[in-house]
């Protein structure tokens, strides 16, 4: 009886729950999700393989990383959008030294919640 | 770039899965990021950026049509910050997949 083997813990579900991240500044979030979250939240809507549904967010970020480069803005109703603006060259400072430095054009990436964002986040978790 | 244009060129590369399927796994990452912000969480992409929600203090504000004083609550808004990897491909520099912040 005493004989029993111990159980072997193969339950390695855990091993998925997020580490408890804090976030910095307004200490008011707890967790920090990364792309697993996402291609979790894949899985268990879709019912594709974790792989596949890995795959597919990838898939999401790298076509809108790529339009975003090609000069595209990306509209995503109900989500935001996400626009490129080009920025002149001016002179900038190291603020340390003091030195002037100038500073090439550039390309800045700007996201614009949409209001359905904008309200779900301002009314919080009651949403 | 529209919603309905991401999810064409998704389809399009996935011949196996259906528009619909296609629909809901593009509309599940979006929520899912929503959701996050919604519950005061953040959602880091690696590459391309990282979502957040700041705090904005209350303040007294102004109806700029009247002039009137008025009272604004703190509030949560989103944040975006692009990522490493994104900005420099946006200017230019094709580095490798490795990045980031």
């Amino acid at each position: 009886m005493k004989t029993l083997p111990q159980a072997i813990d193969i339950d390695s579900e855990n091993s998925l729950t997020h580490a408890p991240s804090k976030i910095l500044g307004d200490g008011m979030g707890e967790k920090t999700l990364t792309r697993m979250d996402l291609s979790e939240a894949v899985f268990r809507e879709v019912g594709l393989s974790r792989n596949e549904s890995a795959d597919l967010v990838e898939s999401v970020l790298q076509h809108v990383s790529d339009a975003l480069v090609a000069g595209e803005a990306v509209k995503i109703s109900s989500f935001g959008t996400f626009s490129v603006r080009g920025k002149a060259a001016r002179v900038g400072r190291n603020p340390k030294t003091g030195e002037e430095v100038p500073i090439s054009p550039r390309r800045v990436l700007s996201f614009r919640p949409s209001h359905l964002m904008k309200d779900r986040v301002a009314a919080g978790a009651k949403s | 770039m529209i919603r309905s244009e991401l999810i064409q060129k998704i389809a399009d590369e996935n011949p196996h899965l259906t528009q619909r399927h296609v629909e809901r796994i593009v509309n599940t990452v979006f929520e899912e990021i929503i959701s996050a912000l919604a519950r005061g969480d953040r959602v880091e992409l690696r590459g391309f950026g990282a979502f957040s929600v700041k705090a904005r203090d209350a303040r007294v504000g102004r109806n700029p049509r009247t002039g009137e004083s008025v009272a604004v609550d703190e509030k949560r808004v989103p944040f975006f910050k692009t990522g490493k990897l994104l900005r420099d491909r946006l200017n230019g520099h094709d580095t490798g997949p490795d990045d980031d912040e």
